[in-house]
Parts: structure tokens; C-alpha cells; sequence
């Protein structure tokens, strides 16, 4: 596919290298061109230095025979505007933007061809928001993913002494909870994948990864881990894009502390938040960590743009006591150096916020897709198309369908209907199939399965 | 010397328009034939050609106004309006000193309500209407009005309103012109008194009553053709009406203007400082109530129900008309009472006081400093409707009460240095400087202003005059960082 990706800053980046791994054509362009070079350098793509915004730009860029494109500067009415000109111009078959302001997404009317002919936006910045707010309501799970509109999720969370399922098989789920149905999709000890079967044992520190109704998932946690108390107290270390969005989001059910260490910021965001408390000051400072009773809060989150200092406030908030901590961190190898240690979760932004994009550049017809641990693993949702005769998967049992090994089918929806995957499941057309991948590069052997044979059409 | 002259050039604009109020007495005259046309008609005369004759006498120093100048402008209008405004009375009330006719008529424009004539079931009609007209124009604002119907004071108006308009924020605009506000507010205010007069009407009032009442409730003054006020109707209906209308006069205009533009309601909820009135107003009304049936004042809560309500109501908007004469409650709620017209009312309301919105102001300013002690690193600025208020608002509310105290203080020492009685010259300074009329013991609403010797007569005036341009508008003129060059 030739896709051209307009900004080159963390999101178009990160893109970039996802896409770029995948056999694309992908042309980036940005204002900057030192940006570009250091991205030439590394990747396989082509850069354009320029105004995403200006025709002649998107013209260097092959917009004329280009697939998609993907608007990601930083600038909400670059984006609309590179979206427009892409249209009426050079005739993109498929335009996403980034939008950021609320007030655009209030007025989807905007969006639509005669207007700014913006297929799909979308906002890392919420989708981040989104994923931490997840992880406040179940502050037992790593990740909390939604699929088919939040009635399926898929948990990830660490196994811990206590569980009533830990250090037992797996086939003695069903005994625990008799009318809850589950299915565990993987299982990582030590950074390996195991795939589940009937007699895995659950051991104390395995990550695992169920998949179960958007009701049940309270109950299926329980077995894993002794629940904690429920958070009431969070504290916020940054005031940014994510952090002013996460209080905003939070602090009607939460007490929310926010601290933001640019004093212009504080008072921009006193101005916006109603009962968040805005402290200004270093978030780094045990002073004020103590004299905010650090040691009272339930969450810690460091959602500064700075990954150092993230990671040190969030250590030392755990050392002065705070309950769980988070931690934003953009580089790879920070999270993997953290994660599990002192710091309870790590989160990478560009792998939270990567699947959505990807949901729009994939082949086959998904409607979901979710990384899981950072990029490595990933979650879909597809919707199976076809008859026995055009489709490899429906009208098949789940055991006849021709799976590689490390996916595996966690649940199908069936219009309003959760069905937990068993062996003898038949796939109808139109279900919308819920698969796990251990390992990112089986994904295209899964959109190939998927695909409706040509005489479909 | 220049400055006051191109002031005066103004002064005699405003005057020249208001000689135009003398229509409605004539008009009124001729109507009842009370014999009080010829005084009236002589007054027009006299208003009129002193006013062209001040703006001939001055044209060659007609300018911009400039912000300064405002309130000079300001305080010689309302002075020299009240005193041409004296003349009908003075023609056709033997025995009526200067000092008091000037009471009468700055009660009326203030609002005030306070009446130094008794008898006035016996007053001509025309005298009887002129009074309540003052009372009207007043309500909305002189200067108010002559920018709305004469674009006579160019860029200048908006800095003469603001002088005149009560409330620490004044830029919200209603449109983008001046004198489109101006027209705005008037027209909002002249079509909710339509309404009014026609409730009262169909209430039972005679026509010529409820004209008056009308203006007097709309405008929060208070005057009216009773020696008894309400009480003289013996009606429910009649006080449920003036209450409604009380409690939508405290609101402010601005708020009934969009809503009533916007077919909506919802603005109204939007509006903190007329929900904490409403809410503030009713639970004093059902406290009270319940006290006064508690104490065995009245026999049944509901007959201690009406009369909380209407008098509450009319005492806390600062409007002072009267049911029963509440002197004779247990002091707690008259006092209460007199502590609701320092605070209640909206800011673009008619009635006076301190205003709603210092009072919010106030509070969370005190809980701000209160958060601040117990988390030193916090930013929090004070938020009104989700909208911030700047620092200097809120100094400039913190400056205001100071001086509105103060100056409660300085005048009530100087009525009780005067002979007056504690009670009622603290009563009688809070009803004149909140514009609300009836104190309490000498002055209170079984009785009138009328035993006041002069210079007690001019303290109320001052405190009137104080309550109604909100303090800072005259005292300026009172340091000599004004004057200077």
C-alpha cells in the first residue's frame, strides 16, 4: 500500500516504523528536515521537507497515486486542510486526521466529503486518556482492551499468590466459576509466550492474558489476584496533553491532585479543571510529594513529557509510599527496563495509541486492533465475511479452521451476543471474531484467512 | 475649569432629555384633572431651558469624553436631575422644605423608596405618578437611558454606563454597540413592567395602581400610593404577584435579555449569581416563616408563610414595600432581613447593595485563602460559572466592601451624633445605602423619613447616593488625584 504520513513527531514516527516494517511504501514529510534525515536513516521510507498543507508539497509526496493518507502533524487545521486538498486534488481513496480539539469532534459534520472529507480521525492523545482511565477502574489488570464497542475485553494482568486459580490447571476455571465463561488467550512467563492448553498451570508472576464479557471481567480478576481496594485518591505528575485530559476525565469520580511545574500551565489548567487541586511545583520534589501526602494516594501517574523524569518521580513516589504508580514512557528500552521492577505499569504512548491506526491500514476487515506487550503481541478484531464456499472460516468449527501456531480465537460476537470461544464453535458470517497473536509478524497470515476468496465478489 | 464645562455641555444634553418625563405627569393630569398641569407644564419649561441653555452656554467645549470624566458626569446628572425633579413637588406641596422634597425625589431615582410625605392616599395623581415614574428611571439608570435613546454621548457612553451600572464586571456587552445594550436592557425592562402592570391589573389594582406598583416593584424603589403599601389590598394575589416580579427584577437584566432572545430557560440556570439569590431569598423566606409561626406571631404557618414572603422578598431585593409592619417581629428576623438587602441582589439588577457577585466573590476568595494555607503550592484562581476572575476583580471587590462598611460606619455615627437613635439610625443608614427604604424603630415601615431634621435628611441622601452609584464613582471625586492635571 502507498501510504503518505504528514508529520514526522512521535505519532507520524511511530507510525512510520510500524508501517514501514510491513512491506509499505510509505513518504513522510514534515517542515523539519533535520527530523526527516534522522528517520531516512533508520528506515526505509521517503521524506519531503515541507507544509504538509500545500498542494504542490502533497504533490512531491505522490498524493496522486497514493492509498491513504495520514494527516498526524501536530496541527489540527493542517491536518483538516491536507485531508481537503488530498480529496478535491488528488483523489485519496482513504484520509485519516488527528484531531485533537474537542470542540472539532463535537461538530462530526465537518468531516464529512462535502466538507473536509476526513474518512477517520483520530486522537492519540484520548486513546491514551482512555487506556489509563481503564486502568484506574481495574487497578489489578496491566491493560484493560475494549473490543465490539467495550461488550468483549481482554485483560492482561500478573498472577499473584492469593488467586484461587493460581498454581492450578486451567481446565479447573470452569469449576471455580460455573456460570462465568473465560478463556485465558496467553500466557507470557519470563518474557516467553506459552499457549494455553487444557493443563497449563498457572504459576505466581505469569502475565495472563483472558478474554471474557465486558460484565464478568471483575469476577475472572478476582481468581487471579486478591482484589485491592478500589482507587479513590490519584495523584498527577504533569499537566500536559494527557495529564490535564486523564483530570478532566477523572476527577468528578477521584480526588485528583495535578502537579505541573510551569507556572502559565497551572493556572491555564486551575482555569479548566472544576475539583481538580492544581499543585505547581517539581514533581521530583519530596517536599512536596510529602507535604501532598504522597503516601495516601492510591495511583501515582508520571505523564510528563520528559521520560527521565518520569521514571524517577514515579520511583520515588513509590518509595514515599504511594500504592501504584504509572509511569509514561516513550523510549523501548526504558520499558522494558522498568516494567515489573518498582514501577507497577509502564506505559509506552506510541504502542497504546499505535492499533487504532493500524485498525484503518489493514487488509482484511477489522474494526479493532490492540499491541499488547509493547508491540510485540497483538490483539484483533475481524469481521468474518463470505459463505463456506468464499471464506476459510465460516461456517467452520473453530478446531477445523486452519489457525498458525501462537493465535488462537478468544470470542466471537454475534450481533449483541458474547460467545467464549470452545472448540466446537461454528463461525457465521458477519461474526465478529476476536483473535490473539503471540507475535505480531503472524498477523498477515491471519488478515490472508480472513480474506474472501475472490469469487465472493 | 475646562473639564467641567465639557461636562456641564453634557449635563444639559441629559437634562433636555429628561424634561421629556414631565410628559407622563401631564399627561396623567389631564386624565384626572387634579389641578396640576400648570406645575408640571412649568417645570418641563424650566428643565428644558435651562438644560438648552447650560448646552448653548458650553457648546464650545463639547469633546470626547474621556474615561475620568465619567464620573464627574455621573454624579452631577443624578444630583442635577433630583433637584430639577424637586420642582412639581415644592410647586404644589405647601409646606415642603427643599431638603426634603430633594429626599423624596433622590429616593425615588435611587430606588430607595424611602418617603419623607405621609398622607399620600390624598396626593394628586400626577404627584403621586411622578414619584413612582422617578423610581422607574432611576431603576434602570439615567444615563443608561439617554444612551439608549440618544447616541448623544459618542465612545464616552460605554465609560458612563460602566460608572453607573452596579456590579464588578461590566464588560459583557450585550451587543456590540453601546447604545444596542443600552436599548437592549431598556426594552427588556420596559416590556417585563408591561407585563407587570397587566398582572396587577387582572389581579384587581385600578389601573392608576397598578402603574405605580408596577414601577415601584419593577424598580425595586418601594414608593407607593399607600400610606399602608400593600397591606391596603388585602390581597394574596396581589402579593404573589409583586413578589414574582420582585425576585425577577433582583436578577439581572442581561440574563432576562438572552433568555428571553434564546426562547429558553436554561439560561436562567446558568446564571450562579441568580441562583444563589433565588436560593438564598426562598430558604430565608421558609426560615423565617417558621420562626415567626414558632414564636406564635401567627396563628398558622401559612398566614406566617405570606407574610415572610412578600416581606422578605421585597426587603432582601432592596425594593421595601410592605405587607405588615415586620417592626413588630422578633428583632432576629427584621435584622436578617436588613442583612439580606446588603447581599442579595444580582449585579444588572435594579435593586443595590453589595451584589450577589462580590458576595460569591467573597466567599470563595475566604475558602481560596483557607486552600492556600493548607496546600502552600496551589494554583487555584477563582472561578465564578466555570469562568475565572481576575486578581484585580477581586481586589477591587475586596476595596469595595471595605469602603462600603466604612462608610456605613461613618454615617451611622454621624446620625446617632445628631440626636438620632442607635436602632434606627443603623437601620435607617443600611436601608438608605442598600436602597431599600423602611428601617426599623423611627423610620421603620409603619412610619416615614419625615421626622428627620436636614442634616440627618442629607446624610441619607449621601448614603443613598453612595448605595446607588456603588461608592467608588463619587468618592473618586474626592481625591485630589482626580482633580490633577
Amino acid at each position: 500500500m502507498k501510504i503518505i504520513i504528514l508529520g514526522a513527531g512521535r505519532v507520524g514516527s511511530t507510525v512510520a516504523e510500524s508501517l514501514a516494517g510491513e512491506a509499505n511504501d510509505i513518504t513522510i514529510v514534515d517542515v523539519d528536515p533535520e527530523r526527516l534525515g534522522l528517520l531516512q536513516d533508520r528506515l526505509d521510507l521517503r521524506t519531503v521537507a515541507g507544509n504538509a498543507s500545500h498542494p504542490e508539497i502533497l504533490k512531491q509526496a505522490g498524493a496522486q497515486d497514493a492509498d491513504m493518507i495520514l494527516a498526524v502533524t501536530q496541527n489540527d487545521e493542517t491536518n483538516l486542510v491536507a485531508c481537503k486538498l488530498a480529496s478535491i486534488i488528488f483523489n485519496v481513496p482513504t484520509k485519516i486526521a488527528r484531531i485533537r480539539a474537542a470542540d472539532y469532534l463535537s461538530h462530526p459534520e465537518i468531516f464529512s466529503p462535502e466538507n473536509f472529507c476526513v474518512d477517520f480521525t483520530i486522537c492519540p492523545e484520548q486513546i491514551l486518556t482512555d487506556y489509563i482511565v481503564k486502568l484506574i477502574e481495574f487497578p489489578e489488570a496491566l491493560q484493560v482492551l475494549d473490543f465490539a464497542d467495550g461488550k468483549v475485553n481482554l485483560v492482561g494482568m500478573r498472577a499473584a499468590e492469593g488467586g484461587s486459580l493460581v498454581d492450578q490447571e486451567l481446565q479447573n476455571i470452569r469449576k471455580h466459576m460455573p456460570n462465568v465463561e473465560t478463556r485465558v488467550a496467553a500466557i507470557f512467563r519470563k518474557g516467553r509466550a506459552i499457549m494455553p492448553e487444557r493443563d497449563t498451570v498457572i504459576e505466581t508472576g505469569d502475565e495472563v492474558f483472558f478474554i471474557a464479557a465486558a460484565k464478568d471481567i471483575r469476577m475472572v480478576m478476582s481468581e487471579l489476584k486478591r482484589m485491592d481496594k478500589p482507587i479513590r485518591r490519584i495523584m498527577i505528575a504533569g499537566g500536559g496533553n494527557i495529564g490535564s485530559r486523564l483530570a478532566k476525565s477523572v476527577e468528578k469520580a477521584y480526588q485528583v491532585k495535578l502537579i505541573e511545574f510551569n507556572k502559565k500551565s497551572c493556572e491555564r489548567l486551575a482555569a479548566n479543571l472544576s475539583s481538580t487541586l492544581v499543585l505547581h511545583g517539581d514533581a521530583t520534589d519530596e517536599g512536596l510529594l510529602e507535604a501532598e501526602n504522597v503516601d495516601e494516594m492510591d495511583l501515582f501517574c508520571a505523564l510528563t513529557n520528559d521520560d527521565e523524569n518520569n521514571i524517577m518521580a514515579a520511583l520515588l513516589a513509590k518509595r514515599m509510599g504511594a500504592r501504584k504508580v504509572i509511569a509514561l514512557i516513550n523510549r523501548g528500552a526504558y520499558v522494558d527496563l522498568v516494567q515489573g521492577g518498582e514501577i507497577d505499569i509502564a506505559i509506552s504512548p506510541s504502542q497504546a495509541t499505535i492499533g487504532t491506526l493500524l485498525t484503518h491500514v489493514r487488509r482484511a476487515d477489522v474494526t479493532a486492533v490492540h499491541s499488547l506487550r509493547r508491540g510485540a503481541a497483538e490483539a484483533l478484531e475481524l469481521v468474518a465475511h463470505g459463505d463456506a464456499k468464499s471464506s476459510r472460516v465460516v461456517g467452520r468449527r473453530i478446531d477445523e479452521i486452519d489457525l498458525p501456531p501462537g493465535v488462537s480465537i478468544g470470542a466471537i460476537v454475534r450481533g449483541e451476543q458474547v460467545l467464549i470461544a470452545h472448540h466446537d464453535t461454528v463461525v457465521e458470517p458477519e461474526d465478529h471474531v476476536i483473535i490473539f497473536a503471540i507475535n505480531k509478524e503472524l498477523i498477515p497470515k491471519v488478515e490472508k484467512l480472513f480474506q474472501v476468496a475472490m469469487g465472493f465478489f | 475649569m475646562h473639564r467641567v464645562l465639557s461636562v456641564a455641555h453634557i449635563l444639559g444634553k441629559v437634562l433636555m432629555v429628561f424634561s421629556l418625563a414631565y410628559l407622563l405627569p401631564i399627561l396623567t393630569s389631564l386624565i384626572y384633572r387634579d389641578g396640576q398641569l400648570a406645575d408640571f407644564f412649568r417645570s418641563l419649561v424650566l428643565t428644558l431651558g435651562f438644560g438648552t441653555l447650560l448646552w448653548l452656554a458650553t457648546r464650545d467645549f463639547k469633546r470626547e469624553m474621556k474615561p475620568r470624566d465619567g464620573f464627574l458626569m455621573v454624579v452631577s446628572t443624578w444630583l442635577g436631575v433630583a433637584a430639577f425633579s424637586t420642582l412639581p413637588l415644592l410647586g404644589s406641596l405647601g409646606g415642603l422644605t427643599f431638603t426634603h422634597a430633594f429626599f423624596e425625589c433622590m429616593s425615588g431615582l435611587t430606588t430607595t423608596g424611602a418617603t419623607v410625605l405621609s398622607g399620600l392616599d390624598n396626593l394628586p395623581q400626577s404627584i403621586n405618578l411622578w414619584r413612582h415614574e422617578l423610581s422607574w428611571i432611576g431603576g434602570m439608570g439615567i444615563i443608561v437611558l439617554a444612551v439608549a435613546i440618544l447616541p448623544l454621548l459618542g465612545v464616552g457612553g460605554m465609560q458612563l454606563s460602566r460608572a453607573e451600572t452596579p456590579g464588578p464586571m461590566k464588560d459583557s456587552k450585550l451587543a456590540p454597540r453601546i447604545t444596542e445594550t443600552a436599548k437592549n436592557l431598556w426594552l427588556v425592562y420596559f416590556a417585563i413592567t408591561l407585563a407587570c402592570i397587566a398582572a396587577l391589573k387582572l389581579a384587581g389594582m385600578s389601573g392608576f395602581d397598578a402603574i405605580c406598583h408596577a414601577f415601584s416593584a419593577m424598580s425595586l424603589g418601594g414608593f407607593s400610593t399607600h400610606d399602608a403599601s400593600i397591606a391596603y389590598f388585602h390581597s394574596p394575589a396581589i402579593e404573589i404577584i409583586l413578589t414574582f416580579f420582585m425576585l425577577v427584577a433582583g436578577m439581572n437584566f442581561a440574563t432576562h435579555f438572552l433568555a428571553l432572545r434564546g426562547k429558553s430557560l436554561k439560561l436562567y440556570r446558568a446564571d450562579r449569581e441568580g441562583v444563589a439569590f433565588i436560593k438564598l431569598v426562598s430558604g430565608s423566606v421558609v426560615a423565617i416563616a417558621l420562626f415567626l409561626w414558632h414564636r406564635g406571631i401567627y396563628d398558622n404557618f401559612w398566614t406566617a408563610l405570606r407574610h415572610a414572603s412578600f416581606n422578605v422578598v421585597s426587603i432582601a431585593t432592596d425594593c421595601g414595600l410592605t405587607s405588615t409592619d415586620y417592626n413588630a417581629w422578633p428583632i432576629l428576623a427584621p435584622l436578617w432581613m436588613l442583612f439580606l438587602s446588603c447581599i442579595s441582589v444580582s449585579s444588572g439588577s435594579t435593586g443595590g447593595g453589595i451584589k450577589m457577585i462580590r458576595t460569591l466573590v467573597l466567599v470563595k476568595q475566604s475558602q481560596r485563602e483557607m486552600l492556600r494555607l493548607l496546600h502552600p503550592s496551589i494554583v487555584n484562581p477563582l472561578k465564578i460559572n466555570g469562568q475565572v476572575v481576575q486578581n484585580n476583580v477581586v481586589y477591587s471587590v475586596l476595596g469595595f466592601i471595605f469602603l462600603y462598611f466604612m462608610s456605613i460606619l461613618v454615617l451611622v455615627f454621624m446620625l446617632v451624633g445628631s440626636g438620632f437613635d442607635f436602632v434606627s439610625s443603623f437601620s435607617a443608614i443600611i436601608a438608605c445605602i442598600n436602597n431599600v427604604g423602611p428601617g426599623l424603630g423611627q423610620v421603620g415601615p409603619a412610619t416615614t423619613y419625615g421626622s428627620l431634621n436636614s442634616f440627618q435628611a442629607w446624610v441619607c441622601i449621601l448614603a443613598m447616593l453612595l448605595g446607588r452609584l456603588e461608592i467608588f464613582s463619587i468618592l473618586i471625586l474626592f481625591t485630589p488625584a482626580f482633580w490633577r492635571k
